[in-house]
């Protein structure tokens, strides 16, 4: 079993379906606190490999780690209630109700020793959701029903869902795909204040550079499943195979 | 009166109990004979909509009404238990106990799938039941007639007592399944019926949700089947025979899952089409059944219980 100081780490991961690679040997550990993103394109492994980190896909051969536990074989659920929480490219949530009943599930979801006669309208739930609204500049659309909401403010809302439980760690998916150009750095500073909040490790799939640059410390490069860069914003983003493979013009690896 | 008195769900439920008793000295005792068995089945309509919140719909509920009914009839011939109030709350707890055994195998399946198999588990009992002679095959057999607190009641009030008996402990039961609908494990529920994925990164069950909500909906039926098969003074195995679980699944549509009252109504709605198509057009009353559902779905696609909630909301914002 891996020890040390990673608060994730997955170890020697290989992932295919069929005769599509979509991880090979990866080896990656991350620390608590840090902001890593993930980039790479289309079919590169990112979100391949945060599907295997949050138990929706398990892999072929290799382990995860977290807090050096084996989480490897967990599945979504038991991992989130061990910290690791995720948002999604489409946003998952629950359209019928509003933006404040949807943040509602989220803390009943993640409260323990439920109350079967205890509203859950309660005060004290009350006012948590308001806090929440409040950090995700949601105040406005509480009352409104998700499926009326403009795209940039579903993400919020699907973030803002992740984080009701306090986790370790927090995945986000694309926070900004479908969202348009100038409302990008708006959603990003939202998100970035409201997640400086918590002592909160971030794990982003991400496709904008600029975004990348402007929001983290570290960046993950994938290629065809396998990690070609892994260093800080600069380095990565200068390294000749991340330009040629990702931010580039060629698509295809040289032998 | 104020908002907030008529918010109150202790209010509400007392207030309506009061009405109904007092309304049931007044009315026939045909009424109130079929008012008794709509609670009846809308008890079991209860324990639908508390699935359907939940995503899921039993075609099998016949399944639950009659252990119930069988449960009732049985202790009452066998162990000479006549006592109403007895019966019916054993029979939501036994019946609850079969549930939580079988609800395991049912939460691994969904949609169509789980609805058949909860079919499949009433067809076999119907054919089980009508193969034992010792309790009366497909004839069933007769209860003997209720008691309550060791006392026999005179024949003409035997039906009130029951339909009192039933108004009390459906209303109590309606409390306890109103403040289950609204506590925490009752959200969690309807975004399960939404987003069963979302729920589980969220860090909460479904599966758990689905056992739990078919086990509430077997001690429902259960409880039902008791009180039908004590008002009939009857049970026979039609009570698990599939058209009586569509029957069910009819009153959960028209009510929709948003209001408990709304289930009792739509039960008693179910209960007048019927006693009256069955009277004027004795051969044709499952067609007059039928332009009843499809009207309902057509103009009240949300139910009955649409209408309750406006009404509520329209209160609460006030």
């Amino acid at each position: 079993m891996s020890k040390n100081n990673d608060l994730l780490r997955a170890e020697g991961i290989n992932k295919s379906f069929g005769a599509v690679t979509a991880a090979k040997d990866i080896n990656v550990g991350i620390k608590k606190g840090e902001r890593v993103s993930l980039i790479g394109s289309n079919g590169a492994g990112k979100t391949t490999f945060m599907n295997m980190v949050t138990g929706y896909l398990k892999p072929d051969t290799g382990n995860i780690f977290f807090k050096n536990e084996n989480i490897t074989s967990l599945n979504p659920r038991v991992i989130t209630q061990k910290g690791i929480s995720r948002s999604f490219q489409i946003p998952q949530i629950f359209e019928p109700m509003s933006t404040w009943e949807n943040l509602l599930v989220a803390l009943g979801t993640s409260q323990k020793n439920h109350s079967y006669f205890k509203n859950a309208r309660s005060k004290e739930n009350s006012d948590y959701i308001d806090e929440m609204l409040s950090r995700f500049s949601l105040n406005e659309f509480a009352h409104r029903q998700v499926s009326e909401l403009p795209g940039g403010v579903r993400k919020l809302l699907d973030i803002a869902m992740a984080l009701v439980r306090k986790p370790d760690i927090l995945l986000l998916d694309e926070p900004t795909s479908g969202v348009g150009a100038e409302e990008k750095y708006p959603l990003m500073d939202t998100i970035a204040k409201a997640l400086s909040v918590e002592d909160l490790t971030v794990i982003f799939v991400e496709h904008d550079m600029d975004i990348v640059q402007n929001y983290s410390e570290r960046v993950v490069a994938f290629y065809q499943g396998e990690i070609i860069a892994d260093d800080n914003c600069d380095k990565v983003l200068k390294d000749k195979n991340v330009q040629e493979y990702v931010t580039g013009k060629t698509q295809v690896k040289a032998k | 009166m104020s908002p907030k008195l008529i918010n109150n769900i202790f209010f509400q439920s007392i207030f309506l109990m009061s009405l109904l008793i007092v309304v049931g000295i007044f009315i026939p005792n045909w009424l109130v004979f079929v008012i008794t068995k709509a609670i009846a089945y809308g008890l079991v309509g209860l324990g639908i909509i508390t699935l359907m919140r939940g995503g899921l719909v039993s075609f099998g509920q016949g399944f639950v009404f009659g252990i119930g009914g069988y449960t009732a009839g049985l202790l009452g011939t066998q162990a000479g238990l006549t006592d109403a109030i007895l019966l019916l709350f054993i029979s939501f707890i036994f019946t609850g106990f079969v549930g939580l055994i079988i609800a395991p195998l049912l939460a691994r399946y969904r949609d169509i799938f789980f609805a058949m198999l909860s079919l499949a588990f009433s067809m076999v009992l119907y054919g089980i039941l009508i193969k034992i002679d010792a309790i009366g095959g497909s004839d069933g057999f007769v209860l003997p007639e209720s008691t309550y607190f060791g006392i026999k009641p005179s024949p003409e009030y035997a039906d009130y007592m029951l339909y009192v008996v039933s108004i009390i402990m459906t209303g109590i039961v309606s409390i306890i399944i109103k403040y289950y609908y609204d506590s925490t494990p009752g959200l969690i529920a309807l975004a399960v019926r939404e987003n069963e994925l979302r729920v589980e990164y969220l860090g909460s069950s479904a599966f758990n949700v689905a056992v739990l909500n078919f086990t509430i909906a077997a001690g429902l039926g259960g409880m039902g089947g008791a009180l039908n098969g004590i008002a009939l003074g009857h049970i026979d195995p039609e009570f698990t025979y599939w058209t009586t679980s569509g029957e069910f699944v009819f009153i959960s549509i028209l009510a929709g899952y948003l209001s408990v009252p709304a289930v009792f109504l739509a039960a008693l709605l179910l209960e007048l089409v019927r006693s009256f198509s069955g009277r004027y057009f004795p051969d044709t009353w499952q067609l007059i059944l039928g332009v009843f559902l499809i009207l309902s779905i057509i103009f009240i696609p949300s139910g009955i219980g649409s209408f309750f909630k406006k009404f509520f909301d329209k209160f609460k914002n006030k």
